[in-house]
């Protein structure tokens, strides 16, 4: 009889277990992708105007996820230094639309360049309903190429020793900070803590079907993310420099053993990422006034935003930045039991929340990671 | 002479694995390097072709001196190398593997990946699945197709049979023969020794990372001390 | 040529850190020279003397950062565990700190939990200003530090190392946000002023800053004694193992993932105990003064620039760099002009990031190397795996 009871407790225990196995699966599983689906049609519901900005700011860590996980997959490594790099770029953008560093008084502004963007003929005439002319495309364009130059520079000469002396992933990661804590250093040196505006003046409001409001920077915004994305779908889909890529992020040593020159892949990657850093960093400066704490603001989501959807995986960086935009702004006009009112000052711990979660959930991300 | 390894001595760290292993292979030819597992067998094929650096010997290929030279120049004088494991590029097509497979080719790239399907004609009918979701032994296939991207003169195989079951070991080397009969000389390393004895001509033995026996295939699968060492008899 | 240095005979030696003493000697140095050269006017207490608290002050925060220096050697230095967060734990401990000495909330502009300092003086010989409440607060301080790494470990020390470095950025700023946010926590900006100074009733009130600079040197040294203790015990080696190489440590039946947990914990206790001696230090706190770069990267540049896997190194690197900080403010005392003058410590900054990747480039080991019994104990395993083949060689893979 005893041996029964036993049987009987050991059973239902074991049934108690399975049920737990297949929860959890459940929830790693498909039960992730319907708790992200009911909350954001709840939001697409009742918080319409903070889903609009979601999308808007989700967009902009979208493209920096998208740098951060090219870098992820090419480099296997954790780039602490893309939100302040994105911050930098920004700001060689502002700088070549004015021309100008701050001066010896705060407020003083030295003429450094003679010829700036802003003096072409017509560049910053507003086009549509834009706060800005096409200098604003100049300007973000040459900053582009002037980072993917920085980048490559910075491999040269960090990087690539620290891979020759096959440093571990950390010591590059920790190199990248120190070079992201020289960066925003630069940038207080340059242009101090006051906040820049690319264009100061009114910015006109756009009020779109399905009670939609936004500015018509942001729809610039949204539109320029979901065309570079578009971009780079296209160059890792279709090119042999993106296959190569991809080819790197599964299996570095397999892209070696076929003989992909993978040193020149890695100086590639870096210049793709250079120029979405500054798209990146150009697109934020439109959203949020331009300072050079931003970059450090930036980390958390920008890796939340990568991890979410999968390390070194590109349709995951879209998504993750989407995911994490869209609840970093709708979370903080909750009131939630329990917790109560979320306070607009956790905007930026709402992306450590998702991805904690994501850890304990599903390490791998959502897409899978590739690293 | 096709590729000659000459008193190869390398290793991790400050320990060597291998202490002068020497092997050749002719032109045209498929010769098995067999051995005990720690012997060195793997870490020779990734000293050939330059993956791990090679601290005295040197590496021949076709005559020339090409030894510590970087894969991507390796491939191009056609040497090419197929690993134990990993040896596919999971999310990428089967296509894509191939293209990688032939990355440092400029021009004929189609031709080329047609005329290798038709060695394997089951990953033709697949080419736009990810390889990801192959069986091992339609991985295997693969991986080797892969390295044939270049149609090279001296292919380096390292335990294609590892881990298949009977019947895919069977078709494997059946490909493998194939290939050498289209003139391609192979090195291969064997766990499986009788398996490579009897496809091979000529077989190296390596206990300790060196040189202990070799000679003609059918000589070694006779010998007693083969025998009695590595095939189980 | 490696073949020999396998077998060969034993290459440690003895070096003498003179390029730290050295550096140390030069930042030391400096500071006395500045503020005895711009005492006269600012101290009204003459040269010497101003001089010479001047530099006690100094030395205080030198061994409180020592703590922290240590903690996260034990962390990185030591078992490779990558730590973005210091200032999580340095802030627990610190609030935990006045949690626990100070007196309960009053008055409408303060509002904060505990104030346990009364209710833990239940009998004579305990007051506040003896010994019993610091040391419980102190204690408690590493508790909590502890166990918050403890939590943070569950999800992510199983993954990659730089999720962790990312995670722990993320509880940093995280802790951060609830001491501002949660305005009945720890009042909020505000932030908590007068924590008591342990053992102050044995003192003159003037000679404060010497009981500090004790208090926190007694603690550097046990600190500093218990971690050589523990390194260099069967546990310090498997940690050393650990950062050399996971995989050997693995093989050889180390349950690594629960080795990378205890050196997380114990280095976050450390913290926790260095922000306990921070808040007795410098007796006010607000989240103002915890910020990402001055209590994590801070402690990070000292480590790298110190030597990470040694501890003589981290507290040489917590020397040298909070020399260097100082005398970035000491600086500020010259007439410069307003533009050099608000650059200064955006200068200084730029000085410690290049700092970092100058170090890692061009000086990997640090000012003090870490000893060569890392690589002896690897190789001592790789000798004996050699050995095992040899004898029997179809015997288990090694190494292929």
């Amino acid at each position: 009889m005893m041996a029964a009871v036993t049987s009987a407790r050991s059973s239902l225990s074991d049934r108690i277990r399975e049920r737990r196995r297949m929860a959890a699966a459940w929830l790693s599983g498909p039960g992730l992708w319907v708790i992200i689906a009911l909350f954001m049609t709840w939001a697409v519901l009742q918080e319409r105007d903070a889903f609009t900005v979601g999308i808007v700011s989700g967009s902009i860590f979208a493209l920096g996820a998208l740098g951060l996980t090219l870098i992820y997959g090419v480099l296997k490594f954790g780039h602490f230094a893309h939100g302040d790099t994105m911050m930098f770029s920004a700001y060689i953008a502002f700088f070549l639309l004015g021309g100008f560093i701050v001066g010896e008084r705060p407020g003083d502004e030295l003429q450094v360049l003679p010829v700036t963007v802003n003096d072409l003929p017509g560049a910053g005439d507003a086009i549509w309903k834009f706060s800005f002319g096409y200098g604003l495309w100049v300007a973000m364009a040459a900053a582009a190429v002037l980072t993917a130059g920085i980048m490559v520079g910075l491999d040269r000469l960090v990087y690539r020793r620290l891979r020759d002396r096959k440093s571990g992933i950390v010591i590059f990661s920790i190199a990248a900070l120190g070079v992201a804590i020289a960066t925003r250093a630069l940038m207080f040196i340059f242009y101090g803590p006051s906040p820049r505006l690319y264009y100061p003046g009114i910015r006109e409001r756009l009020d779109l079907p399905f009670d939609v409001s936004l500015l018509a920077d942001q729809l610039f915004i949204f539109a320029t993310a979901v065309v570079v994305t578009a971009l780079i779908y296209l160059l890792l889909f279709y090119t042999k420099l993106g296959k190569a890529m991809r080819a790197m992020a599964d299996n570095a040593d397999l892209a070696r053993i076929s003989g992909i020159n993978t040193d020149r892949i890695i100086l590639q990657t870096w210049i793709v990422a250079g120029g979405l850093i500054a798209v990146a960093g150009v697109l934020l400066a439109l959203q949020v006034q331009l300072d050079p704490e931003l970059g450090f603001v930036l980390l958390l989501p920008l890796f939340a935003s990568a991890i979410l959807g999968g390390l070194g995986n590109p349709q995951g960086a879209l998504v993750g930045g989407l995911i994490v935009g869209i609840t970093q702004e709708v979370a903080v006009t909750l009131d939630l039991p329990l917790i109560g009112e979320v306070s607009a000052g956790y905007k930026f711990s709402i992306a450590f929340i998702i991805l904690v979660l994501m850890l304990l959930v599903r390490p791998r991300g959502l897409f899978g990671a590739r690293v | 002479m096709a590729l000659e390894a000459h008193g190869i001595v390398t290793g991790y760290g400050e320990v060597n694995i291998l202490h002068g292993v020497s092997v050749t292979v002719h032109e045209g030819e498929m010769v098995a390097v067999i051995g005990p597992n720690g012997a060195g067998k793997s870490t020779l094929l990734r000293a050939v072709f330059g993956l791990l650096p090679a601290r005295a010997g040197s590496v021949r290929l076709h005559a020339q001196d090409v030894t510590n030279r970087r894969p991507d120049q390796l491939v191009l004088r056609g040497l090419s190398y197929v690993p134990q494991v990993d040896n596919v590029f999971p999310s990428l097509t089967i296509l894509e593997n191939l293209e990688m497979g032939a990355f440092v080719r400029q021009n004929g790239l189609h031709e080329r990946a047609e005329q290798v399907f038709e060695l394997f004609p089951d990953l033709a009918g697949r080419r736009g699945e990810l390889a990801g979701r192959l069986s091992g032994g339609q991985r295997q296939m693969l991986a080797l197709a892969r390295a044939l991207m270049l149609d090279p003169s001296v292919l380096l195989l390292d335990e294609p049979s590892a881990s298949l079951s009977p019947k895919m070991v069977g078709m494997i080397f059946e490909r493998i023969l194939e290939i050498n009969r289209g003139g391609t000389a192979i090195l291969l390393v064997e766990q499986n020794a009788r398996e490579a004895l009897s496809v091979c001509h000529r077989a190296y033995v390596l206990a300790m990372g060196e040189n202990r026996l070799e000679g003609e295939a059918q000589a070694l699968l006779g010998s007693e001390e083969v025998g009695k060492l590595y095939l189980g008899a | 040529m490696s073949g020999e240095a396998a077998t060969g005979p034993d290459r440690r030696q003895i070096r003498l850190p003179i390029a730290g003493l050295a550096a140390c000697a030069v930042v030391a140095g400096l500071i006395l020279f500045i503020s005895y050269d711009q005492s006269p006017g600012a101290l009204p207490d003459g040269n010497i003397s101003g001089t010479f608290s001047f530099f006690v002050l100094f030395l205080t925060f030198v061994a409180v950062y020592g703590v922290f220096t240590l903690g996260l050697n034990i962390q990185w230095g030591y078992a490779g565990v990558f730590n973005f967060g210091v200032l999580a734990f340095f802030m627990v401990g610190a609030y935990t700190t006045a949690i626990f000495t100070k007196t309960p909330a009053k008055g409408s502009f303060t509002d904060y939990v505990g104030g346990f300092g009364d209710a833990l003086n239940f009998a004579p010989g305990l007051a506040t200003d003896q010994w019993f409440v610091p040391l419980v607060a102190t204690l408690a301080a590493g508790a909590v530090a502890g166990l918050l790494a403890y939590v943070v470990s569950i999800p992510t020390l199983r993954l990659r190392e730089d999720y962790l470095a990312i995670a722990t950025i993320g509880v940093a700023e995280f802790v951060r946000r609830v001491a501002i946010e949660e305005r009945g926590l720890v009042n909020g900006t505000r932030g908590l002023t007068g924590v008591p100074l342990p053992l102050r009733g044995l003192v003159d009130r003037g000679d404060e800053k010497y009981l500090k600079l004790v208090i926190a040197a007694v603690v550097l040294a046990l600190v500093f004694l218990a971690l050589e203790r523990a390194v260099r015990s069967p546990w310090g080696r498997v940690l050393l193992g650990l950062r050399e190489d996971e995989v050997a440590t693995e093989a050889s039946g180390k349950n690594v993932a629960a080795f990378r947990t205890q050196s997380f914990v114990l280095g976050a206790i450390i913290m926790g105990i260095g922000g306990s001696m921070y808040a007795y230090a410098s007796s006010a706190l607000t989240p103002d003064s915890f910020t990402h770069f001055t209590a994590t990267f801070l402690f990070w540049a000292m480590l790298m620039l110190g030597g990470s896997g040694n501890n003589q190194g981290a507290i040489v690197g917590a020397f040298v760099l909070w020399g260097f900080w100082t005398l970035t403010l000491q600086i500020q005392g010259y007439e410069l002009g307003d533009a050099v003058e608000t650059r200064i410590p955006y200068v200084r900054d730029l000085v410690l990031g290049s700092l970092i990747v100058l170090v890692l480039l061009l000086r990997p080991a640090g000012l003090i190397p870490q000893e060569a019994r890392v690589s002896m104990w690897v190789e001592r395993r790789i000798r004996k795996l050699q050995a095992a083949e040899r004898r029997s060689p179809d015997g288990e893979p090694v190494l292929d």
